[in-house]
Protein backbone atom coordinates (compact mmCIF):
# COMPACT_ATOMS: atom_id res chain seq x y z
CA UNK A 1 0.00 0.00 0.00
CA UNK A 2 1.10 3.45 -0.16
CA UNK A 3 1.75 4.45 3.31
CA UNK A 4 4.99 4.55 4.63
CA UNK A 5 5.47 3.16 8.37
CA UNK A 6 6.80 0.43 9.93
CA UNK A 7 5.53 -3.03 9.57
CA UNK A 8 7.15 -4.19 12.63
CA UNK A 9 5.68 -6.79 14.66
CA UNK A 10 6.29 -5.75 17.71
CA UNK A 11 6.68 -8.03 21.00
CA UNK A 12 5.11 -7.29 23.58
CA UNK A 13 6.98 -7.44 26.75
CA UNK A 14 4.18 -7.61 29.50
CA UNK A 15 3.94 -11.76 29.95
CA UNK A 16 7.16 -12.01 28.13
CA UNK A 17 10.73 -13.32 29.52
CA UNK A 18 13.93 -11.90 28.52
CA UNK A 19 15.05 -12.95 25.27
CA UNK A 20 19.17 -13.70 24.48
CA UNK A 21 20.65 -11.09 22.57
CA UNK A 22 23.50 -13.26 20.96
CA UNK A 23 21.96 -15.95 19.09
CA UNK A 24 20.18 -15.99 15.58
CA UNK A 25 16.72 -14.85 16.27
CA UNK A 26 13.42 -16.23 14.63
CA UNK A 27 11.40 -13.46 13.15
CA UNK A 28 8.12 -12.79 13.84
CA UNK A 29 6.92 -11.26 10.49
CA UNK A 30 6.97 -11.04 6.41
CA UNK A 31 5.84 -7.93 4.77
CA UNK A 32 4.44 -9.39 1.27
CA UNK A 33 4.41 -6.60 -0.97
CA UNK A 34 2.25 -8.78 -3.33
CA UNK A 35 2.93 -6.00 -6.52
CA UNK A 36 4.23 -2.17 -7.17
CA UNK A 37 0.53 -1.36 -9.43
CA UNK A 38 -1.71 0.76 -7.29
CA UNK A 39 -4.44 3.56 -8.36
CA UNK A 40 -3.50 6.11 -5.50
CA UNK A 41 -0.29 8.27 -6.00
CA UNK A 42 0.70 9.17 -2.83
CA UNK A 43 3.94 11.32 -2.58
CA UNK A 44 5.30 9.55 0.72
CA UNK A 45 5.13 5.98 -0.72
CA UNK A 46 6.83 3.32 0.93
CA UNK A 47 7.80 1.64 -2.13
CA UNK A 48 10.95 2.35 -3.50
CA UNK A 49 11.30 4.68 -5.91
CA UNK A 50 12.13 2.24 -9.23
CA UNK A 51 8.72 0.19 -9.03
CA UNK A 52 8.64 -2.97 -10.31
CA UNK A 53 6.11 -3.60 -13.26
CA UNK A 54 3.78 -6.13 -13.55
CA UNK A 55 6.15 -8.56 -15.86
CA UNK A 56 8.53 -9.32 -12.90
CA UNK A 57 6.26 -10.28 -10.27
CA UNK A 58 6.37 -13.84 -8.76
CA UNK A 59 3.52 -15.80 -9.30
CA UNK A 60 1.16 -17.80 -7.33
CA UNK A 61 3.09 -20.64 -6.61
CA UNK A 62 6.11 -18.87 -5.76
CA UNK A 63 4.29 -16.70 -3.00
CA UNK A 64 2.62 -20.02 -1.86
CA UNK A 65 6.53 -21.42 -1.43
CA UNK A 66 7.35 -18.00 0.27
CA UNK A 67 4.64 -18.59 2.84
CA UNK A 68 5.16 -21.99 3.12
CA UNK A 69 8.99 -21.86 4.38
CA UNK A 70 7.97 -18.21 6.12
CA UNK A 71 5.73 -20.76 8.30
CA UNK A 72 8.68 -23.49 8.52
CA UNK A 73 10.83 -20.68 10.10
CA UNK A 74 8.68 -19.83 12.72
CA UNK A 75 7.20 -16.26 11.30
CA UNK A 76 3.69 -15.85 12.88
CA UNK A 77 2.40 -13.11 10.77
CA UNK A 78 1.88 -11.85 6.97
CA UNK A 79 0.92 -8.84 6.25
CA UNK A 80 -0.52 -8.34 2.58
CA UNK A 81 0.14 -5.41 1.08
CA UNK A 82 1.58 -3.67 -1.70
CA UNK A 83 1.16 -1.41 -4.28
CA UNK A 84 -2.79 -2.40 -4.13
CA UNK A 85 -2.74 -5.90 -2.75
CA UNK A 86 -6.35 -6.35 -3.70
CA UNK A 87 -4.93 -5.70 -7.66
CA UNK A 88 -3.55 -9.11 -7.42
CA UNK A 89 -6.18 -11.75 -8.76
CA UNK A 90 -4.73 -14.70 -6.10
CA UNK A 91 -5.02 -12.28 -2.85
CA UNK A 92 -8.00 -14.99 -1.98
CA UNK A 93 -5.64 -18.02 -3.00
CA UNK A 94 -2.54 -16.61 -0.67
CA UNK A 95 -4.62 -15.48 2.20
CA UNK A 96 -6.16 -19.18 2.30
CA UNK A 97 -2.71 -20.61 1.75
CA UNK A 98 -1.36 -18.77 4.73
CA UNK A 99 -4.36 -18.85 6.97
CA UNK A 100 -4.79 -22.58 6.52
CA UNK A 101 -1.17 -23.41 7.75
CA UNK A 102 -1.14 -21.13 10.49
CA UNK A 103 -0.13 -17.66 9.87
CA UNK A 104 -1.74 -14.79 11.09
CA UNK A 105 -2.96 -12.68 8.37
CA UNK A 106 -3.43 -8.80 7.70
CA UNK A 107 -4.76 -6.81 4.88
CA UNK A 108 -2.85 -3.89 4.28
CA UNK A 109 -4.72 -2.06 1.40
CA UNK A 110 -6.11 1.86 0.05
CA UNK A 111 -9.79 0.01 0.13
CA UNK A 112 -10.32 1.55 -3.26
CA UNK A 113 -10.35 -1.52 -5.33
CA UNK A 114 -12.71 -3.95 -3.39
CA UNK A 115 -16.39 -5.25 -3.18
CA UNK A 116 -17.99 -6.43 -0.56
CA UNK A 117 -18.35 -9.58 -2.46
CA UNK A 118 -14.36 -10.16 -2.47
CA UNK A 119 -14.48 -9.18 1.31
CA UNK A 120 -16.65 -12.19 1.86
CA UNK A 121 -14.32 -14.38 0.05
CA UNK A 122 -11.18 -13.11 1.68
CA UNK A 123 -12.69 -13.29 5.05
CA UNK A 124 -13.54 -17.34 4.47
CA UNK A 125 -10.37 -17.69 3.14
CA UNK A 126 -9.17 -16.72 6.60
CA UNK A 127 -8.37 -13.30 6.18
CA UNK A 128 -7.49 -12.08 10.15
CA UNK A 129 -7.49 -8.71 9.78
CA UNK A 130 -8.40 -5.74 7.56
CA UNK A 131 -5.82 -2.02 7.54
CA UNK A 132 -6.89 0.85 5.30
CA UNK A 133 -5.45 3.88 4.81
CA UNK A 134 -7.20 7.46 4.70
CA UNK A 135 -5.37 10.17 3.49
CA UNK A 136 -6.99 13.12 5.54
CA UNK A 137 -10.43 13.42 7.33
CA UNK A 138 -11.07 16.27 4.44
CA UNK A 139 -11.94 14.44 1.32
CA UNK A 140 -10.95 17.33 -1.15
CA UNK A 141 -7.65 17.37 0.67
CA UNK A 142 -7.43 13.50 1.20
CA UNK A 143 -7.72 13.21 -2.63
CA UNK A 144 -5.10 15.65 -3.30
CA UNK A 145 -2.66 13.48 -1.41
CA UNK A 146 -3.78 10.45 -2.82
CA UNK A 147 -3.39 11.92 -6.03
CA UNK A 148 -6.68 10.13 -6.59
CA UNK A 149 -10.42 10.47 -6.40
CA UNK A 150 -11.31 7.71 -3.80
CA UNK A 151 -12.21 8.99 -0.34
CA UNK A 152 -16.12 7.91 -0.04
CA UNK A 153 -14.45 4.68 -1.36
CA UNK A 154 -12.64 3.92 1.53
CA UNK A 155 -14.88 5.32 3.86
CA UNK A 156 -17.29 2.91 2.54
CA UNK A 157 -14.95 0.17 2.49
CA UNK A 158 -13.88 0.69 6.12
CA UNK A 159 -18.05 0.10 7.11
CA UNK A 160 -17.89 -3.19 4.76
CA UNK A 161 -15.08 -4.98 6.71
CA UNK A 162 -16.95 -4.07 9.80
CA UNK A 163 -20.29 -5.49 8.72
CA UNK A 164 -18.13 -8.90 7.37
CA UNK A 165 -16.60 -8.92 10.63
CA UNK A 166 -13.22 -8.27 10.26
CA UNK A 167 -11.62 -6.31 12.64
CA UNK A 168 -9.92 -3.14 11.24
CA UNK A 169 -7.12 -0.26 11.78
CA UNK A 170 -7.38 2.93 10.21
CA UNK A 171 -3.80 4.17 8.90
CA UNK A 172 -3.43 7.68 8.69
CA UNK A 173 0.19 9.12 7.82
CA UNK A 174 -0.03 12.41 9.36
CA UNK A 175 1.91 15.57 7.68
CA UNK A 176 2.04 19.16 8.16
CA UNK A 177 -0.73 18.97 5.12
CA UNK A 178 -3.60 16.93 7.44
CA UNK A 179 -2.05 17.63 11.11
CA UNK A 180 -4.65 20.07 11.82
CA UNK A 181 -7.56 17.06 10.84
CA UNK A 182 -5.83 14.61 13.37
CA UNK A 183 -8.80 15.00 16.11
CA UNK A 184 -11.49 14.55 13.30
CA UNK A 185 -9.44 11.72 12.36
CA UNK A 186 -9.77 9.34 15.63
CA UNK A 187 -13.55 10.71 15.68
CA UNK A 188 -13.52 9.07 12.28
CA UNK A 189 -11.99 6.15 13.53
CA UNK A 190 -14.02 5.68 16.33
CA UNK A 191 -17.19 6.17 14.10
CA UNK A 192 -15.67 3.55 11.59
CA UNK A 193 -15.91 1.42 14.92
CA UNK A 194 -12.36 0.45 14.13
CA UNK A 195 -9.85 -1.18 17.00
CA UNK A 196 -6.63 0.65 16.07
CA UNK A 197 -5.52 3.95 14.34
CA UNK A 198 -2.03 4.26 13.04
CA UNK A 199 -1.00 7.86 13.63
CA UNK A 200 2.01 7.29 11.33
CA UNK A 201 4.25 10.64 11.07
CA UNK A 202 5.78 10.76 7.58
CA UNK A 203 9.46 8.81 7.49
CA UNK A 204 12.07 10.28 5.06
CA UNK A 205 12.82 7.55 2.49
CA UNK A 206 12.15 7.47 -0.72
CA UNK A 207 9.01 9.35 -2.24
CA UNK A 208 8.80 11.07 1.28
CA UNK A 209 12.39 12.40 0.77
CA UNK A 210 11.71 13.72 -2.79
CA UNK A 211 8.83 15.51 -0.63
CA UNK A 212 10.11 16.31 2.52
CA UNK A 213 9.46 20.35 2.73
CA UNK A 214 5.69 19.24 1.98
CA UNK A 215 5.40 17.21 4.60
CA UNK A 216 7.54 17.93 7.59
CA UNK A 217 5.42 19.41 10.50
CA UNK A 218 6.83 22.40 12.67
CA UNK A 219 7.40 21.52 16.25
CA UNK A 220 4.69 23.22 17.22
CA UNK A 221 2.55 21.43 14.95
CA UNK A 222 4.14 18.19 16.56
CA UNK A 223 3.76 18.39 19.67
CA UNK A 224 0.22 19.54 19.54
CA UNK A 225 -0.25 15.92 17.65
CA UNK A 226 1.47 14.52 20.54
CA UNK A 227 -0.67 16.56 22.92
CA UNK A 228 -4.23 15.16 21.27
CA UNK A 229 -3.01 11.43 20.64
CA UNK A 230 -2.46 11.34 24.65
CA UNK A 231 -5.58 12.64 25.60
CA UNK A 232 -7.18 10.33 22.68
CA UNK A 233 -5.99 7.68 24.42
CA UNK A 234 -7.07 8.34 28.03
CA UNK A 235 -10.48 9.13 26.53
CA UNK A 236 -10.54 6.09 24.27
CA UNK A 237 -9.02 3.81 26.30
CA UNK A 238 -10.10 -0.07 25.59
CA UNK A 239 -12.31 1.11 22.65
CA UNK A 240 -9.50 2.58 20.14
CA UNK A 241 -6.06 1.40 20.77
CA UNK A 242 -3.54 4.44 18.83
CA UNK A 243 -0.44 3.46 17.67
CA UNK A 244 1.60 6.91 17.48
CA UNK A 245 4.85 7.34 15.06
CA UNK A 246 6.43 10.42 15.51
CA UNK A 247 8.80 11.87 12.85
CA UNK A 248 12.67 11.10 14.04
CA UNK A 249 14.04 14.26 13.33
CA UNK A 250 12.58 15.77 16.43
CA UNK A 251 14.03 13.04 18.63
CA UNK A 252 16.75 12.87 20.61
CA UNK A 253 17.38 9.21 20.50
CA UNK A 254 16.96 7.36 17.07
CA UNK A 255 13.99 4.94 16.78
CA UNK A 256 14.62 1.20 17.17
CA UNK A 257 14.05 0.98 13.36
CA UNK A 258 12.37 -2.69 12.23
CA UNK A 259 13.30 -3.54 15.94
CA UNK A 260 16.93 -4.03 14.49
CA UNK A 261 18.48 -5.16 11.04
CA UNK A 262 17.49 -8.92 10.84
CA UNK A 263 16.02 -9.36 13.49
CA UNK A 264 12.26 -9.67 13.55
CA UNK A 265 11.18 -9.14 9.92
CA UNK A 266 11.62 -9.52 6.61
CA UNK A 267 9.62 -7.77 3.41
CA UNK A 268 9.57 -9.86 0.18
CA UNK A 269 8.82 -7.17 -2.77
CA UNK A 270 7.21 -7.93 -5.91
CA UNK A 271 10.05 -9.21 -7.99
CA UNK A 272 10.50 -12.02 -5.20
CA UNK A 273 13.88 -10.31 -3.55
CA UNK A 274 14.04 -10.98 0.35
CA UNK A 275 15.05 -7.45 2.14
CA UNK A 276 15.14 -6.68 5.69
CA UNK A 277 12.92 -3.65 5.76
CA UNK A 278 10.87 -2.33 2.58
CA UNK A 279 13.10 0.76 2.64
CA UNK A 280 16.55 -1.47 2.07
CA UNK A 281 16.41 -1.91 -1.39
CA UNK A 282 17.83 2.20 -1.13
CA UNK A 283 21.01 0.90 0.10
CA UNK A 284 22.54 0.10 -3.11
CA UNK A 285 25.68 -1.33 -2.80
CA UNK A 286 23.71 -4.43 -1.06
CA UNK A 287 23.40 -7.97 -2.70
CA UNK A 288 19.52 -9.20 -1.89
CA UNK A 289 18.76 -12.35 -2.47
CA UNK A 290 15.25 -13.81 -4.68
CA UNK A 291 13.13 -16.16 -3.11
CA UNK A 292 13.33 -18.04 -6.70
CA UNK A 293 16.76 -18.75 -6.29
CA UNK A 294 17.06 -20.09 -2.24
CA UNK A 295 15.25 -20.78 0.95
CA UNK A 296 14.02 -17.95 2.88
CA UNK A 297 15.62 -19.80 5.95
CA UNK A 298 18.90 -19.65 4.09
CA UNK A 299 18.48 -15.93 3.20
CA UNK A 300 17.31 -15.37 7.01
CA UNK A 301 20.64 -16.68 8.06
CA UNK A 302 23.15 -16.32 6.08
CA UNK A 303 22.41 -13.86 3.11
CA UNK A 304 25.15 -11.38 2.89
CA UNK A 305 22.04 -7.87 3.35
CA UNK A 306 20.73 -9.89 7.03
CA UNK A 307 24.35 -10.39 7.82
CA UNK A 308 25.69 -6.64 7.30
CA UNK A 309 23.89 -4.72 9.61
CA UNK A 310 22.70 -7.47 12.44
CA UNK A 311 23.60 -7.40 15.91
CA UNK A 312 26.24 -4.83 16.64
CA UNK A 313 29.71 -5.63 15.87
CA UNK A 314 29.40 -3.38 12.46
CA UNK A 315 28.47 -0.46 14.65
CA UNK A 316 31.11 2.43 14.95
CA UNK A 317 31.53 4.47 17.39
CA UNK A 318 30.06 6.48 18.98
CA UNK A 319 27.28 3.60 19.06
CA UNK A 320 29.86 0.62 19.66
CA UNK A 321 30.19 1.75 23.09
CA UNK A 322 27.04 3.30 23.66
CA UNK A 323 24.41 1.50 26.06
CA UNK A 324 21.30 2.22 24.10
CA UNK A 325 23.10 -0.50 21.31
CA UNK A 326 20.94 -3.20 21.89
CA UNK A 327 18.04 -0.84 22.29
CA UNK A 328 17.86 1.30 19.08
CA UNK A 329 20.06 -1.12 16.98
CA UNK A 330 22.06 2.09 15.51
CA UNK A 331 18.92 3.67 14.41
CA UNK A 332 17.75 3.58 10.94
CA UNK A 333 20.64 2.06 8.14
CA UNK A 334 18.83 3.74 5.37
CA UNK A 335 17.91 7.35 6.77
CA UNK A 336 21.79 7.05 8.02
CA UNK A 337 22.79 6.43 4.13
CA UNK A 338 20.42 8.96 2.88
CA UNK A 339 21.63 11.38 4.56
CA UNK A 340 24.73 10.76 5.28
CA UNK A 341 26.30 8.87 2.22
CA UNK A 342 27.39 6.47 4.87
CA UNK A 343 25.73 3.46 5.78
CA UNK A 344 27.43 2.70 8.90
CA UNK A 345 27.44 5.79 10.20
CA UNK A 346 25.38 6.52 13.34
CA UNK A 347 21.60 7.31 12.64
CA UNK A 348 21.31 11.26 12.26
CA UNK A 349 18.84 11.67 14.66
CA UNK A 350 20.81 10.51 17.23
CA UNK A 351 21.84 13.42 19.62
CA UNK A 352 25.29 11.82 19.57
CA UNK A 353 25.75 11.56 15.80
CA UNK A 354 28.55 13.51 14.56
CA UNK A 355 26.20 14.23 11.56
CA UNK A 356 23.47 15.52 13.85
CA UNK A 357 23.68 18.74 11.37
CA UNK A 358 22.71 17.37 8.50
CA UNK A 359 18.83 17.92 9.83
CA UNK A 360 19.41 21.19 10.05
CA UNK A 361 18.61 22.57 6.89
CA UNK A 362 15.24 20.22 6.16
CA UNK A 363 13.96 21.47 9.72
CA UNK A 364 14.64 25.00 9.33
CA UNK A 365 12.19 24.91 5.77
CA UNK A 366 9.71 23.02 7.88
CA UNK A 367 7.35 26.52 8.15
CA UNK A 368 8.59 27.48 4.79
CA UNK A 369 6.03 27.30 1.80
CA UNK A 370 4.37 24.27 0.81
CA UNK A 371 6.05 23.10 -2.05
CA UNK A 372 3.55 21.03 -4.50
CA UNK A 373 3.76 17.32 -4.75
CA UNK A 374 6.01 14.78 -6.83
CA UNK A 375 3.09 12.13 -6.84
CA UNK A 376 4.61 8.32 -6.88
CA UNK A 377 4.37 6.82 -10.32
CA UNK A 378 6.00 4.43 -12.39
CA UNK A 379 8.98 5.36 -14.67
CA UNK A 380 6.39 4.69 -17.49
CA UNK A 381 2.45 4.81 -17.64
CA UNK A 382 1.14 1.12 -16.37
CA UNK A 383 -2.13 -0.51 -16.18
CA UNK A 384 -3.40 -1.41 -12.42
CA UNK A 385 -5.38 -4.00 -13.62
CA UNK B 1 -18.91 1.09 19.32
CA UNK B 2 -17.03 -1.02 21.60
CA UNK B 3 -17.00 -0.38 25.56
CA UNK B 4 -14.02 -0.16 28.04
CA UNK B 5 -14.32 -3.35 29.84
CA UNK B 6 -13.80 -3.79 33.67
CA UNK B 7 -13.64 -7.53 34.16
CA UNK B 8 -14.77 -9.08 37.59
CA UNK B 9 -14.89 -12.92 38.99
CA UNK B 10 -18.16 -13.90 37.22
CA UNK B 11 -17.29 -13.25 33.32
CA UNK B 12 -17.10 -15.53 30.91
CA UNK B 13 -14.00 -14.03 28.84
CA UNK B 14 -13.04 -15.10 25.43
CA UNK B 15 -10.72 -14.14 23.17
CA UNK B 16 -11.83 -11.34 20.24
CA UNK B 17 -11.65 -13.16 16.34
CA UNK B 18 -8.51 -10.92 15.79
CA UNK B 19 -6.55 -12.22 19.09
CA UNK B 20 -5.56 -15.90 18.12
CA UNK B 21 -3.98 -17.99 21.04
CA UNK B 22 -1.79 -20.84 19.30
CA UNK B 23 1.18 -22.96 20.57
CA UNK B 24 4.63 -21.64 18.75
CA UNK B 25 6.53 -24.83 18.05
CA UNK B 26 9.76 -22.52 16.96
CA UNK B 27 9.97 -20.78 19.91
CA UNK B 28 8.55 -23.64 22.47
CA UNK B 29 5.84 -21.25 23.58
CA UNK B 30 1.88 -20.38 24.13
CA UNK B 31 1.48 -17.03 22.12
CA UNK B 32 -1.66 -14.35 20.87
CA UNK B 33 -1.48 -13.25 17.36
CA UNK B 34 -2.89 -9.90 17.21
CA UNK B 35 -2.60 -6.82 14.66
CA UNK B 36 0.91 -5.76 14.61
CA UNK B 37 1.53 -7.75 17.59
CA UNK B 38 2.48 -10.90 19.39
CA UNK B 39 2.48 -12.02 22.91
CA UNK B 40 4.92 -14.55 23.65
CA UNK B 41 3.42 -16.38 26.99
CA UNK B 42 4.74 -17.58 29.79
CA UNK B 43 3.72 -20.36 31.44
CA UNK B 44 1.61 -19.06 33.80
CA UNK B 45 -0.27 -16.81 31.59
CA UNK B 46 -0.05 -19.65 28.83
CA UNK B 47 -2.01 -21.68 31.53
CA UNK B 48 -4.45 -19.44 32.23
CA UNK B 49 -4.75 -18.41 28.27
CA UNK B 50 -5.57 -22.19 27.47
CA UNK B 51 -8.48 -22.07 29.86
CA UNK B 52 -9.95 -19.01 28.04
CA UNK B 53 -12.63 -20.62 25.98
CA UNK B 54 -15.50 -18.86 25.67
CA UNK B 55 -17.33 -21.08 28.46
CA UNK B 56 -15.33 -20.86 32.00
CA UNK B 57 -15.64 -17.78 34.06
CA UNK B 58 -13.10 -16.07 35.29
CA UNK B 59 -14.29 -18.02 38.61
CA UNK B 60 -14.23 -21.18 36.78
CA UNK B 61 -10.78 -20.60 35.51
CA UNK B 62 -9.09 -20.33 39.26
CA UNK B 63 -11.08 -23.31 40.55
CA UNK B 64 -9.50 -25.37 37.42
CA UNK B 65 -5.86 -23.64 38.12
CA UNK B 66 -6.08 -24.33 41.96
CA UNK B 67 -7.15 -27.99 41.58
CA UNK B 68 -4.13 -28.15 39.35
CA UNK B 69 -1.68 -26.31 41.06
CA UNK B 70 -2.71 -27.69 44.83
CA UNK B 71 -2.18 -25.70 47.61
CA UNK B 72 -1.97 -22.30 45.52
CA UNK B 73 -4.63 -19.51 47.89
CA UNK B 74 -7.83 -18.90 46.25
CA UNK B 75 -7.84 -15.24 46.94
CA UNK B 76 -3.78 -15.21 45.03
CA UNK B 77 -5.15 -17.03 42.11
CA UNK B 78 -7.82 -14.98 40.96
CA UNK B 79 -6.02 -11.86 41.68
CA UNK B 80 -3.50 -13.23 39.58
CA UNK B 81 -5.78 -14.07 36.54
CA UNK B 82 -7.96 -11.01 37.38
CA UNK B 83 -4.69 -9.24 36.90
CA UNK B 84 -3.08 -10.76 33.95
CA UNK B 85 -6.40 -10.69 31.91
CA UNK B 86 -7.23 -7.17 32.43
CA UNK B 87 -4.45 -5.43 30.63
CA UNK B 88 -5.26 -7.60 27.65
CA UNK B 89 -8.62 -6.62 27.90
CA UNK B 90 -7.84 -3.07 28.05
CA UNK B 91 -6.03 -3.31 24.93
CA UNK B 92 -8.95 -5.44 23.14
CA UNK B 93 -7.88 -8.71 22.95
CA UNK B 94 -10.03 -10.11 25.81
CA UNK B 95 -13.89 -9.72 25.33
CA UNK B 96 -16.80 -11.11 27.45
Amino acid sequence: MSDIKIKNCEQSKSFSTPEKKSKLLIPYAVLCELTHRCPLACPYCSNPVELELKSNEIDTDTWKKALSEAIKIGILQAHFSGGEPTARKDLEELIQHASSNGLYTNLITSGVLVTEERLKKLYDAGLDHVQISIQDTDPENSEKIAGFKGHQKKINTCALVRKTGIPLTINSVMHRQNLHNLKSMIELAIELDAERLEVAQVQYYGWALKNQTAFLPTREQLDEATKIVEEARVKYKGILAIDYVVPDYYAKKPKSCMGGWGRQFLNITPAGKVLPCHAAESLDFLNFDNIKDKPLSWIWEHSESFNRFRGTDWMPEPCRSCDRKEIDWGGCRCQAFALTGNADATDPTCEFSPYRNVLEEPLSKAGSKTPDFIYRKFAKQVSIK
Amino acid sequence: MTKLLNLNENDIPKLPRHAKLRYDEARKKWIINAPERVFELDEIAAEVMQLVDGKSSIIGIVEILIKKFEGAPKDVVKKDVLSMLQPLAEKGFIVI
